[in-house]
């Protein structure tokens, strides 16, 4: 803090480069490229490269990176979800159940399903700002809460602990509404299978980012997460502000609760658990600061970018996959310092 | 409006009021009254009620005993979006900005200009940064880069920002918590000037301090609270600095102590 300084000395006019690297994802973006190169250089079977190799790394990526922005903005507005992977299976779960066990609609179901999410979000939330318990154990309880329910409930409804059939209907005939879901959520297209799901992931980024920058929301998202009081007193909604976080968390989960479901025909009562790191991982690759206040939405993005490019490089390179555990290590620990030299290189007091 | 005469009712003032919480008495029969386009100072040690007599003047607590006035009309706040809707806006010491986001951002933050309808409402960033920045320098702080974080800025230079905010959207009394107490001489110094020129440009100001020196350079009215009670009330005119410091200082005890560093020194 330079609290010593006078008034009158100024600033220096900063140059289009420190502007740059001023950027939160600027450090990430630089570390993409480079993870990009290593594998394309390390690609053995030479398809990493290509539109087929993208196509499969932008799949994996596109499901962890429609959670990690609505993650980042959550961590921009200071505070964590844990149960953002669990959240996957309770949805596809949810909604499954509804179409076999109850009979209802497709659409119907994941009309539901997204209300379902919002209620779960509405609860973390509405407990993090009521009761004041830090958001990483009201979320932790929501978490073991949900895989416990995840689990029962399933067992108790289908004797299994998966929730089957979701594309026909029990005489074996396809059931109706479905073909028009998988076309939304989880269908293909060109020639080299791009998923629809990437589509998601890209509008999500564009329109989060877009919220963040250019809305008096995503003001008030950088205001409660760097300092609620100061927010308070200047009449920003700190409550409802974090609430609204936790839901869009939520139904980001649900969103891809729902993509997995249609893509599978299935749903494990165990599907998500241990995913809700790689979103942290993700945010935080992408620049977002743990202590909230300061990140960006396609930061996110990238991280989930990095994250997909590794899992899929690494099977092209023809490494033992059991080594991409370490790899993601290295890669958050690598990205968080660059991080922090960047930013404290460029920005001088920021924290 | 920048003629005070004697008729026209006080901006803010209390009158017998008391706070207690539970037994604790915080506040007791304090009557004060805030003269428009005035700077009234506050002056108080550590423990003498100054915070609280802050949080019944911007609504945070509702007084237990007495009355409030506001423009001589009785009223009582029952939140502090109350008050500022009333145009009483209080600036507390360390909470008014966030560091880390730009100067434009906190400058306009909850009140931020939007054009267009939901959902497709955007902020005018643009005319935001540009305004800011006007604003700013009509209240003579020349901030460079309006996009730097205000975690950058020196800590007069933020106190500053939060005034110049304040009484930009619009507030007619404004509440200063301390605003010099962790700042260096220069930049009180800029902070007292921001002050007076906020009560020159129509806004009543309640500055609360325990510094003397800073009181008295931009004060009108100076009221001195001591455990929770209003000791004594001066105008400009008949005080010196001198008085108000010791006055300020306990008076006698000050004399004896140093008398006690003199004999011992």
């Amino acid at each position: 803090m330079s609290t010593a300084t006078a008034v009158d000395e100024r600033v220096n006019k900063a140059s289009p480069l420190t502007r740059l690297m001023r950027r939160p994802e600027i450090g990430a973006l630089m570390g993409a490229l480079v993870v990009y190169v290593f594998f394309a250089v390390a690609d053995q079977t030479g398809t990493f490269f290509s539109l087929d190799g993208t196509a499969r790394w932008t799949d994996v990526a596109s499901t962890y990176g429609i959670i990690a922005i609505a993650v980042a903005l959550l961590m921009i507005g200071g505070e964590f979800d844990l149960s953002s992977g669990v959240m996957i299976g309770s949805s596809g779960l949810f909604a499954g159940l509804l179409m076999t066990e109850y009979n209802i609609g497709v659409w119907p179901s994941i009309f539901l399903t997204f209300l379902f999410a919002a209620a779960i979000g509405f609860t973390n939330g509405w407990l993090v700002v009521t009761t004041g318990l830090p958001s990483f154990i009201v979320t932790l309880a929501m978490f073991f809460s949900l895989r416990g329910i995840n689990l029962g409930v399933t067992k108790l409804l289908t004797d299994t602990v998966r929730v089957a059939g979701i594309a026909e209907l029990p005489d074996g005939s396809p059931r109706p509404g479905y073909e028009s879901a998988k076309a939304v959520f989880a269908s293909d297209f060109s020639a080299y299978s791009f998923r629809i799901a990437v589509v998601w992931w890209l509008v999500l980024t564009v329109l989060a980012t877009l919220v963040l920058t250019r809305t008096r929301f995503g003001n008030w998202i950088f205001a409660v997460g760097g300092d609620s009081n100061a927010a308070r007193n200047v009449g920003v909604p700190v409550r409802r502000t974090k609430i609204m976080l936790f839901m869009y968390v939520s139904m980001s989960s649900c969103l891809v609760g729902i993509i997995s479901l249609m893509r599978l025909k299935s749903m494990q009562a165990g599907q998500g658990v241990t995913q809700e790191f790689i979103f942290i991982i993700a945010a935080v690759v992408g620049g977002c600061l743990l202590t909230g206040g300061y990140g960006s939405a396609i930061g996110g993005t990238i991280g989930a970018a990095i994250i997909g490019m590794a899992f899929i490089g690494i099977a092209y390179a023809q490494w033992n996959t059991d080594w991409t555990w370490l790899f993601l290590g290295l890669i958050l620990f690598v990205a968080v310092l660059t991080n922090s030299l960047i930013r404290r290189r460029f920005q001088g007091a920021r924290k | 409006m920048t003629e005070t005469s004697s008729h026209e009712p006080a901006a803010l003032a209390l009158e017998n009021v008391g706070k207690r919480f539970g037994s604790v008495i915080a506040l007791s029969d304090v009557s004060m009254s805030v003269p428009k386009n005035q700077v009234t100072c506050v002056l108080g040690d550590n423990g003498a009620g100054k915070s609280t007599l802050i949080k019944i003047l911007s609504g945070v607590h509702t007084p237990s005993d007495g009355q409030m006035y506001v423009n001589g009309e009785p009223t009582t706040f029952g939140s502090p979006r109350e008050a500022l809707d009333m145009g009483i806006a209080t600036v507390f010491q360390d909470l008014a900005t966030v560091p880390l986001m730009a100067v434009w951002r906190n400058f306009y933050l909850g009140n931020e200009p939007t054009r267009g309808f939901w959902p497709f409402k955007g902020l005018r960033t643009k005319y935001a940064k540009e305004s800011c920045k006007a604003e700013l320098a009509e209240m003579g702080i020349d901030i460079r880069d309006t996009e730097q974080p205000v975690g950058t800025l020196s800590g007069g230079e933020r106190q500053a920002v939060s005034i110049a905010r304040a009484v930009h959207f619009g507030a007619n009394v404004l509440i200063l918590d301390e605003p010099t107490s962790a700042l260096g001489v220069k930049q009180s110094g800029v902070v007292l000037k921001h002050i007076r020129n906020a009560a020159d440009a129509g806004v009543s100001v309640v500055f609360i301090t325990h510094n003397p020196h800073h009181a008295y350079l931009v004060g009108d009215n100076f009221y001195l609270l001591n455990r929770g009670q209003m000791m004594a009330e001066y105008t400009k005119e008949n005080v010196s600095r001198e008085e108000l410091v010791k006055a300020m200082a306990g008076g006698a005890e000050l004399d004896a102590l140093a008398h006690e560093l003199g004999a011992t020194g």
